[in-house]
């Protein structure tokens, strides 16, 4: 990497930013034995508590921690104003565009975004087209990833609108801080983010199809054997909801029920946390066991609320990134406050000869990769790897996009030799229902290896608790 | 409270439940192989087991012999056949772990840990001493229903647990006393061990202190029988198992389950108020067997009123 990162707790010159001062004089002051038996306890309780990521392989139970890494990630009361604003903006306009998309398609009239890429994408869902949904809102929980790069200004790198997830981390972690360093808290003011359920489930509520005044709302899961299914546990029993199964909810005369114990009980608001295809094995995937048979009838009929609505994934697909500033034009009439990171869009015949001649200093992107799969990092990569992703650029240039390599902002990270910076990103959590929402702080993840950029748990990540802190 | 919740709950503790009572089964086995027996009487005692069980397929289907070994392998260790202690022990927790959002995290962690330390005793060649091993699972069944008594809310998630509990239990106690009775041991030509046999059965069930203190007499089957069919005060008694289960029925009542609970109250007030000698006029094993099938029956009941119910 040429570029120096820009570091959240050091300016260039290695003092402490004025907002990391106190955090960086209580680091310098504890010994390190202290620090190490610190960490000890809290990979302990993790998996005694059984707060796990990760494949439930075998049948004999293999669970695997994201590692925590306990140094913060700070963020000052003005950064945070500004991040939340733009978020706010951002999301917004993204709920506008889905809206649209699935009724007049006004912005493709327009001409500001071409059809094709919309309307013949696979995350776009015909299904969709014509249905009104409570309050025109369709990603209810948004997980917008931002990262901020050398100069200092942060960027949207992805907008998660399907099933984002990730949130059990930004609570479990804030509680491990508390229980390890309760002092910290006392010195800081660190805005806080447990109530990040009630507000969930209030905004939940307040999607319910008009006329339900006391809504059920439950929570479906793939189920146990899901890699995220605790935090869908956790998420279920902290709003006091059902944790349910396809199994567990049958439709009757375009209603949806749960099967419980004292006969079907009705249900209004369903959180799933199941991706659009398994959904409802009669009108997606037919060989989806996980879902409710008529599901889609019963949404269609205006019977029940589906959180996040079928079909959003059409609004975060990477190849409608490069389009969302041009959204927020269209649907606000603002100037985005957040900006994208630049995008060379590789169905353009002249920026794709630009990315071709550029391959070794560029990221590219698979437009429905996920997950940090299916993309190249130039700079990382070997000629071979860059000749080979070459190759399948030409052949299918649509599917790709690119993007600078970007040096994502580093923070001091307790690895095995000491402190030393770690690449970063940040997901807020945005909740959009009656109003926008956004508890202070999200999931801070770090790349635990030396220079690597990857943050996906996938892909060996860990991550960190979130500070925002108050005015003072 | 969602009918799978409630199921996970009640098998939960029936596997629990199932892993202790193989246990003492396996107890039984044991402390009957101290006694002076034949080889043939030895391998009868097996084969009237696994047939009381139910597992007498399964087991031939694996095994060619009903070696004591062979045995002993299928009903604890052995991963592959569902039956056994092992099986059992992570089935229940494979329960917990469904509903762990449910229960306290105690239970969890409780069903969590036994599972862990069991998986480490079943692995090949590392397996402790068979007296040893059905201690220790007889103390984690303990633990299991203890923190599971000590800790739960009095809702429905913990009547439903203890509707598995106290169905097993019953289900076990009549399988325990069919085997005792299928098999002819060496009474006949040796009756003095006659009494030894059956006391060995009380003293697996932990019953033989209390045998003493009701009858205060020599053991006999009748009074054995009559002791873990019908008395009132014995906690493994069917007829204690059939006035907790009632209880705990009334208690999740709802619109369909009439008649399930009727059936209970029925097999309930035949124990309660019912003579040996009369229940038991075709012989015991066969009155056994009833027992065993108004018991599937309640378990249907309970499965379609409550558990798995059609949409």
């Amino acid at each position: 990497m040429t570029v120096r990162a820009y570091d959240e707790m050091y300016d260039a010159a290695g003092n402490p930013r004025a907002h990391c001062a106190g955090y960086r004089d209580w680091l310098e002051a504890q010994p390190a034995e202290r620090l190490a038996q610190k960490r000890a306890e809290a990979d302990a309780l993790f998996h005694r508590l059984g707060i796990t990521f990760a494949v439930y392989g075998e049948n004999e139970g293999t669970e695997r921690l994201i590692p925590f890494d306990f140094v913060p990630r700070i963020l000052p009361a003005d950064e945070w104003t500004e991040l939340e604003a733009g978020l706010k903006q951002r999301v917004r306009a993204l709920n506008a565009f889905l809206a649209d998309v699935y009724h007049d398609q006004e912005i493709l009239k327009a001409g500001r975004i071409p059809s094709e890429p919309v309307l013949c994408n696979a995350q776009y869902r015909p299904e969709m087209q014509g249905i009104d949904v409570p309050g025109g809102i369709y990603s209810h929980i948004a997980g917008v990833d931002i990262v901020r790069a050398d100069d200092g200004r942060f960027y949207v790198l992805e907008d998660n609108l399907r099933v984002p997830s990730g949130v059990s981390y930004m609570l479990e972690n804030r509680k491990m801080m508390m229980r390890l360093f309760p002092e910290l808290f006392s010195r800081h003011a660190v805005e806080p983010v447990e109530h990040y359920p009630d507000v969930l489930l209030d905004n939940l509520k307040s999607v319910a199809q008009p006329g339900i005044t006391d809504p059920t709302v439950v929570l479906l899961t793939p189920g146990a054997y899901n890699s995220a299914y605790f935090e869908h546990a956790f998420l279920a029993q902290q709003m006091g909801i059902e944790l349910v199964e396809g199994q567990d909810l049958f439709v009757r005369d375009d209603v949806v029920y749960m099967r419980t114990t004292r006969g079907p009980q009705r249900v209004d608001v369903i959180y799933r946390r199941i991706d659009d295809d398994f959904l409802d094995p009669l009108a997606f995937r037919s060989d989806s066991m996980l879902g409710v048979p008529g599901l889609l009838t019963a949404y269609r009929a205006g019977r029940v609320t589906i959180a996040n609505a079928i079909g959003t994934g059409i609004a975060d697909d990477k190849s409608i990134y490069p389009y969302v500033p041009d959204m927020i034009r269209f649907y606000l009439g603002e100037e985005p406050k957040l900006a994208n990171v630049p995008t060379w869009i590789l169905r353009r015949p002249d920026e794709c000869s630009h990315v071709l001649a550029n391959l070794k200093d560029l990221v590219v992107k698979e437009v429905h990769g996920a997950g940090g799969y299916g993309m190249l990092i130039g700079p990382a990569s070997t000629q071979a790897e860059i000749e080979d992703f070459r190759a399948r650029i030409k052949a299918n240039p649509e599917r790709y996009i690119a993007q600078p390599t970007l040096a994502l902002s580093t923070s001091p990270t307790f690895v095995e030799q000491g402190f030393a910076p770690r690449h970063i990103d940040l997901r807020p959590f945005v909740l959009s229902g009656k109003d926008i929402t956004i508890v202070p702080g999200g999931l801070t993840r770090v790349a635990l290896r030396k220079g690597s950029l990857v943050v996906n748990s996938s892909q060996g990540g860990g991550t960190k608790d979130t500070w925002v802190l108050g005015p003072c | 409270m969602l009918s799978r919740t409630a199921d996970h709950l009640y098998w939960m503790s029936r596997y629990n439940e199932r892993a202790e009572n193989l246990a003492r089964m396996l107890d039984a086995h044991y402390r009957l192989s101290l006694l002076p027996r034949t080889p043939e009487a030895v391998r009868q005692g097996w084969a009237a087991t696994l047939t009381s069980l139910g597992m007498i397929d399964a087991f031939r289907a694996r095994h060619r012999e009903a070696s004591p070994a062979a045995a002993v392998h299928f009903l604890a260790f052995e991963r592959e056949h569902p039956g056994s202690i092992l099986s059992c022990l992570r089935t229940a927790r494979e329960n917990a772990r469904a509903v762990r959002g449910t229960v306290p995290s105690e239970v969890w962690e409780t069903l969590n840990s036994t599972w862990l330390e069991a998986r480490s005793f079943g692995r090949a060649g590392t397996e402790p001493a068979l007296g040893d091993f059905l201690e220790w699972v007889k103390y984690r069944a303990h633990l299991t229903r203890g923190v599971i008594v000590g800790t739960m809310l009095r809702d429905e998630a913990y009547f439903f647990s203890r509707i598995g509990t106290f169905l097993e239990r019953a289900d076990a106690t009549t399988r325990l006393l069919e085997s005792r009775w299928r098999d002819p041991g060496d009474g006949g030509e040796r009756p003095a061990s006659e009494a030894s046999e059956w006391a060995v059965l009380l003293r697996a069930l932990s019953a033989f202190e209390v045998y003493r203190k009701v009858y205060r007499d020599s053991v006999t089957p009748m009074q054995v029988t009559e002791l873990l069919l019908l008395n009132d005060s014995m906690p493994g008694s069917v007829h204690r198992c059939l006035s907790d289960l009632y209880g705990n029925l009334r208690e999740v009542r709802n619109t369909q389950s009439r008649e399930t609970e009727r059936l209970a109250g029925e097999m309930h007030a035949q124990l309660r108020f019912g003579r040996l000698e009369e229940l038991c006029a075709d012989g015991v094993p066969v009155f056994l067997d009833r027992c065993q099938k108004r018991l599937n029956e309640l378990a249907a009941g309970i499965a379609r009123d409550f558990l798995v119910p059609g949409a």
